[in-house]
């Protein structure tokens, strides 16, 4: 065993290679099966028109399915993809907005050192840990035009509520709010604790200067904890475009396509018309819609966030 | 002192309005699992049943072999938060404490796959499944558990903070490679470790898509992916659909409730879906 002297301090200093390989070993496998492999395979198929029930690996296969990059041509010309990436858009501007306020809401209340606050922690995590399949079905329920919840509440105050996910027009904006209750408990505790980490000194030199908890909010929180609120918002962005499970269940992309999004169709077009090679294609223009966005935010971040503290 | 009293009580309007959202629709979920079929449509509607009955929780376990579906998902949750923490804290272990060419390199590109998104990969691998027999295999859901980027990245953080002195002076015991690794890093990380176990066991209990193309067999299903199919099956009787949400849930509340430190640690981590 030779030992190099000039060796970084804690680790260590023999093998290299052969040391970390054993280590690494699971994981590399689990890369190669379930991440790249996949990635090659998938980028093979959206080149193709196969149906995924014709055996994959027979001779002559991906020559005689193969359509080059028909499948993008095909999507990208379509009405459909137009209006879908339309619903995934109109999600998106009406989520946003409202998942950032109402996080922000949970937040500032949680910040606040006050006799209960574990509780309320508590109470708003709890749609966080239910499954995205149990909510939509409480929601479902809650939604219901005549006999459900909502509707209900809303006739005590007089007011006449939409028949929500029937309703071509209120389909939408009830997915929004049903997200945004179960997402408000999550993003809320994230932002809380990039509230926390700043520093105490500010608010009391701005007390000293007369603001009031107005202004400290506006001048001092929102400023400081700008990191935090982008975190939150490529995350949110992200999963938005990954939106699934409230749609099949709630809605099953209805009425009329108005709920209709990209992972839902990916779905719809591998899974229930067997069109693989077109739901892998569509898979691809997701993957890159999600780079271009991430990518868009990384550079504008140094506008508008904020990392002196 | 009146203005710090009205302030007050702004404070816990707000908060406890805030609370009411959230728990309104599981007041309903509670409610409407006790009613019985033909309550469900009494108008105006009833928030506390008149006639409570356990009809609807008869019914989800007559209809779904339902104990059997909460063993499926316990059994995947566990297997697969245990195949994780293995395979990531190993992968991190090497990657902070062994030197080797490429290190950066490679985690470097454990943190791009991070940015695949699963439904570019979920067609492929289920064609793979699909030929080598896995579906409505539990393997099937548990093995993607051994590459997590997320949890190696996160365990990375983790062992760097680690001061190099444990490991040297284990060193100068005679102390094996593997044995530092499962007798002085493990322990080291045990808080890391506990906080991973816990978003990733939630990751799995709630996941849907996977387990939606890969278990149909009613034997062998998940929680979500037996009641998606209630759901389908029992459209409008709610009363059955919030039985088994409610059932559903009662795990995951517990281990909330129980383990409440480490969800806390757990927040910026548990970021990205999928």
């Amino acid at each position: 065993m030779s030992q190099p002297r000039k060796s970084r301090p804690g680790r260590l200093r023999q093998g290299g290679l052969r040391t970390a390989l054993p280590f690494l070993a699971p994981s590399l496998a689990g890369m190669l099966v379930f991440s790249l492999l996949p990635l090659l395979i998938s980028a093979c198929i959206s080149l193709t028109d196969w149906n995924g029930l014709d055996q994959l690996l027979a001779p002559g296969m991906f020559a005689e399915h193969f359509v080059g990059l028909g499948n993008f041509q095909a999507i990208l010309s379509s009405k459909e993809f137009w209006q879908v990436l339309g619903n995934t858009c109109r999600y998106i501007v009406l989520y946003i907005p409202c998942m950032l306020a109402a996080s922000l809401a949970v937040a500032c209340l949680l910040s606040q050192p006050r006799r209960g606050v574990t509780a309320f922690r508590v109470i708003y995590y709890i749609p966080v840990l239910t499954s995205w399949v149990a909510a939509s079905l409480i929601w479902k329920s809650v939604l219901s035009p005549q006999y459900g919840a909502l509707n209900n509440l809303l006739a005590i105050f007089g007011i006449q509520g939409p028949g929500w996910l029937l309703d071509e027009a209120w389909a939408m904006p009830a997915i929004v709010l049903v997200s945004v209750w179960k997402d408000m408990g999550f993003f809320g505790l994230i932002l809380l604790s990039g509230m926390i980490g700043i520093d105490k000194g500010y608010y009391e030199a701005a007390s000293l200067d007369g603001a009031g908890p107005w202004a400290r909010f506006w001048r001092i929180t929102l400023p400081l904890m700008t990191p935090a609120i982008f975190y939150v918002l490529i995350v949110s962005l992200i999963n938005a475009f990954q939106l699934f499970p409230q749609i099949m269940i709630m809605t099953d992309g209805g009425p009329n396509g108005a709920t209709q999004v990209m992972v839902e169709r990916i779905y719809k077009y591998g899974f229930r018309y067997y069109r693989m090679g077109y739901a892998a294609a569509f898979s691809w223009i997701l993957f890159v819609i999600i780079m271009v966005c991430t990518f868009i935010q990384m550079k504008g971040q140094e506008r508008w966030v904020n990392y002196d503290s | 002192m009146t203005r710090k009293r009205m302030a007050g009580a702004a404070y816990y309007a707000a908060a406890v309005l805030l609370a009411v959202i959230a728990l309104v629709p599981f007041a309903w979920m509670v409610s409407t699992s006790f009613k019985s079929r033909g309550a469900l449509m009494s108008i105006p509607i009833e928030w506390i049943p008149a006639e409570p009955t356990l009809d609807a929780y008869a019914t989800v376990f007559e209809r779904f072999p339902f104990l059997r579906t909460i063993g499926n998902s316990l059994f995947i949750a566990v297997c697969y938060t245990l195949l994780t923490l293995a395979s990531a804290s190993m992968a991190a272990f090497a990657f902070t404490k062994i030197r080797f060419k490429g290190s950066g390199v490679l985690l470097g590109v454990y943190l791009a796959t991070m940015m695949i998104p699963t439904q570019v990969t979920m067609i492929p691998l289920f064609v793979v499944m699909n030929q080598i027999g896995l579906i409505n295999h539990y393997s099937s859901v548990i093995l993607p558990a051994i590459f997590r980027p997320f949890a190696v990245f996160m365990l990375v953080q983790q062992m760097r903070t680690i001061p190099p002195d444990y490991m040297d002076a284990a060193r100068i015991d005679g102390a094996s490679t593997f044995r530092i690794y499962r007798q002085v890093m493990l322990p080291l990380c045990a808080p890391a470790l506990a906080t991973l176990a816990i978003t990733n066991f939630m990751d799995s209990w709630n996941d849907y898509l996977w387990p939606l193309l890969m278990l149909t067999d009613k034997a062998k299903m998940t929680l979500p992916i037996a009641l998606s199919t209630l759901n389908g099956q029992y459209d409008t009787e709610y009363n059955v659909l919030m039985a088994g949400s409610l059932i559903s849930m009662i795990p995951i509340i517990l281990i909330y409730i129980f383990a409440q430190k480490y969800f806390k640690n757990g927040l910026m981590a548990g970021g990205v879906k999928g």
